[in-house]
């Protein structure tokens, strides 16, 4: 078989994407222990929870998730404008200068440089070169869109040119600092203005880089898969404009009842609650891609993992305006309820959506027949969905316990629990959530063995390729 | 169709995408910056010492954040467990702020003079030592490490030729030898006893 640079460089984001997710996820799991047996730090500075969770946060959504966009991105854009990518080096600087600001985090968070901006960790001189390579990756996009031999931009790329031109608005304006010296730098914003610029960041990290980005992964590999057309061409027109622009009110939801002035917070609050339709949207058009062809949750893994995925979708963006609306967020915000639900949408809908995708990609990739093995997939599926149930439910009692004991007050006008009673209860949710933890990194392991495997095994030759066009 | 047009346009369309998606930020973010209630110090907030500049780097630095809010909302409960809700003048001189988003431990915003320095350093070294119930990780290493001296200088020089921080020349001049031979230890309890004392705990 003849290889391009087109799939070249897209099998490079792919390996990587897989060897960054179990890494991020191994730390994930490492500081779930931590926090139910605190002693697993051994006093060491390096090894310790509060260094370490922010090594975890940017692993997993920019290393793993950041990965999977840009490889899928460039294998959607130049499959569907059907021309090769633009000025191939410069997607090899993409590559290499993605990975090395990987390694950047690895070698500075664990180490007490930071930022202490929530997914915006990285220190000035960082940021600077991901702005390069975020510009580098952008000229590629769009350059290969423009060289393009359809008429029509895929409905893919509208969600993968929304993440690039928004995730460069939201790192530039969120990371505008003063460097004191070559790792400290004090941000131009003061506290409360800081704390919404933050959360507007913060919230838009989730909307552009794990929906938006993630959307456009779903719009070609859910039909690709399925053998159908998008249920509604009209409705991605509709839900892609709602999405982008109602996404970016709903930060000051991260801040409610904090001293951010109240016009802000209801704003916040009223765009969250808007958020669900556009959402729903996407989720309504991903699975009614099936319709009449409903067989294949039963006998191909691969959809059961795709559908599945939109599935946590739809239901961490129902609870998500749920828990922006103010009386709600009064109890589940600062518990770990928030925690459930960041995993319920991370590890739900975001991770088996680039795992889907990427079983569905990898053997066109290296040019086999399919995955090594179909039941290596069913049980990565059953053990993927497992640890998340485990994780989010246990993180969902915790949650509102806390919040409950939190605000229990006697009689008399005390409070019923001291802060540390309700640590105390959280212990055994702590355990199964760590449980939970475990599960899904074995699946990712499995994963890792199947596509090893697959890549290993025969190629197929030019006439099973004809049989298979006939 | 007029969409057919944007679908045709990869120029039209990364521009209304732009404009769509800058909007929030222009509606939400920009008005905040002239808000007086959010960009004016409360009368008595100081900005922070040396010795307590250098606890706060170290509060960043170490991410105490990812498990303590300093943000106390006008709730019953919080205001009798961590005292009175915060305000937004509060936080003025606050680069970064450091509100936090999630509770594993309690809420520090007024935590300043709550407990003693020496309570305070058997907690960082040992927390299960005076909490037993405790998850947080023990700090031992900041009794050992020095406060690097020439780093708070720069620092409130920034804080004061770019952000106004009213500093005066005497307190630029003494910082390194304020936070001379201090350890990051004496440095952070030094930050965490100033927390919010600048309203009173009472909620009245």
């Amino acid at each position: 078989m003849k290889t391009n640079f087109n799939d070249e460089i897209v099998k490079k984001f792919a390996i990587v994407t897989i060897v960054w997710g179990i890494i991020g996820m191994l730390v994930g799991v490492f500081i779930a222990a931590q926090m139910a047996w605190p002693v697993l730090n051994f006093d060491i500075p390096w090894l310790t929870f509060s260094r370490l969770r922010p090594l975890h946060t940017n692993a997993v959504i920019f290393a793993f998730g950041g990965n999977a966009l840009i490889g899928t991105s460039f294998y959607v854009v130049y499959k569907t404008c059907k021309a090769n990518l633009f000025a191939p080096k410069l997607a090899s600087f993409v590559f290499w200068g993605y990975q090395l600001v990987i390694v950047g985090a690895v070698v500075t968070l664990p180490f007490g440089f930071t930022q202490s901006r929530e997914y915006a960790e990285l220190i000035w001189p960082i940021d600077i070169f991901l702005t390069i390579v975020w510009v580098a990756y952008a000229v590629v996009f769009f350059g290969t869109i423009t060289k393009r031999k359809e008429k029509h931009i895929f409905v893919a790329n509208w969600f993968y040119a929304a993440f690039i031109i928004t995730i460069a608005l939201l790192h530039i304006v969120n990371n505008l600092q003063i460097p004191v010296n070559w790792h400290l730098s004090y941000s131009v914003y003061p506290g409360a203005v800081d704390a919404l610029v933050q959360w507007w960041y913060g919230h838009n990290a989730v909307g552009f880089f794990l929906t938006a980005g993630f959307l456009g992964m779903m719009y070609y590999f859910i039909p690709k898969q399925a053998g159908r057309p998008i249920y509604s061409y009209r409705l991605s027109i509709v839900h892609f404009w709602a999405l982008i622009s109602s996404y970016m009110w709903a930060g000051p939801h991260h801040l409610l009842y904090t001293s951010l002035p109240d016009w802000a917070q209801s704003l916040g609050m009223v765009f969250s609650l808007i958020l669900l339709a556009p959402s729903w949207g996407g989720m309504i058009n991903g699975i009614m891609t099936l319709s009449g062809a409903w067989h294949k949750l039963r006998d191909d893994p691969i959809i059961k993992l795709l559908i599945v995925s939109l599935s946590f979708y739809g239901m961490s963006t129902f609870e998500g305006p749920m828990m922006a609306i103010k009386t709600v967020n009064a109890l589940s915000h600062y518990t770990d309820w928030t925690i459930g639900h960041v995993h319920s949408g991370a590890l739900g809908w975001v991770a088996l959506m680039t795992i889907g995708s990427l079983y569905v990609l990898i053997p066109k990739l290296w040019g086999k027949k399919g995955m090594y093995s179909s039941n290596l997939i069913n049980v990565h599926f059953w053990i993927a969905t497992l640890g998340i149930v485990l994780y989010i439910a246990s993180m969902w009692i915790a949650g509102v316990m806390q919040g409950l004991m939190w605000r229990d007050i006697n009689a008399d006008g005390t409070v019923v629990y001291s802060f540390a009673e309700t640590i105390k209860a959280t212990y055994p949710y702590y355990i199964a959530r760590f449980l939970g933890g475990i599960l899904f990194l074995t699946g990712m392991c499995i994963m890792f063995y199947n596509v090893i495997m697959t890549i290993k095994s025969p190629t197929i030759t030019e006439n099973e390729r004809v049989g298979e066009a006939a | 169709m007029k969409h057919d047009f944007i679908e045709k346009n990869i120029g039209i369309m990364g521009v209304l995408i732009a404009i769509v998606v800058s909007l929030a930020g222009l509606v939400e973010i920009v008005p905040l910056m002239y808000q007086t209630s959010v960009i004016k110090p409360h009368p008595n907030l100081k900005p922070y010492t040396a010795l307590q500049l250098a606890g706060r780097d170290i509060y960043i630095s170490e991410g105490c954040y990812n498990c303590h809010s300093q943000q106390i909302r006008p709730f019953v409960d919080e205001t009798l467990r961590y005292g009175h809700y915060s305000q937004a003048n509060e936080f003025v001189y606050d680069r970064p702020f450091q509100w936090g988003s999630k509770r594993t431990g309690p809420d520090l915003q007024r935590v300043g003079g709550k407990y003693s320095n020496e309570w305070h350093e058997y907690h960082l070294m040992d927390p299960r030592s005076v909490v037993p119930e405790s998850n947080m990780p023990g700090y031992p290493w900041l009794a050992e490490q020095q406060v690097d001296a020439q780093q708070v200088e720069d620092g409130m020089n920034v804080l004061r030729d770019y952000f106004d921080h009213p500093y005066s020349d005497e307190q630029i001049a003494s910082a390194k030898s304020d936070v001379d031979g201090k350890t990051k230890l004496e440095a952070l309890i030094a930050y965490l006893q100033v927390l919010g004392t600048s309203i009173p705990r009472s909620y009245k």
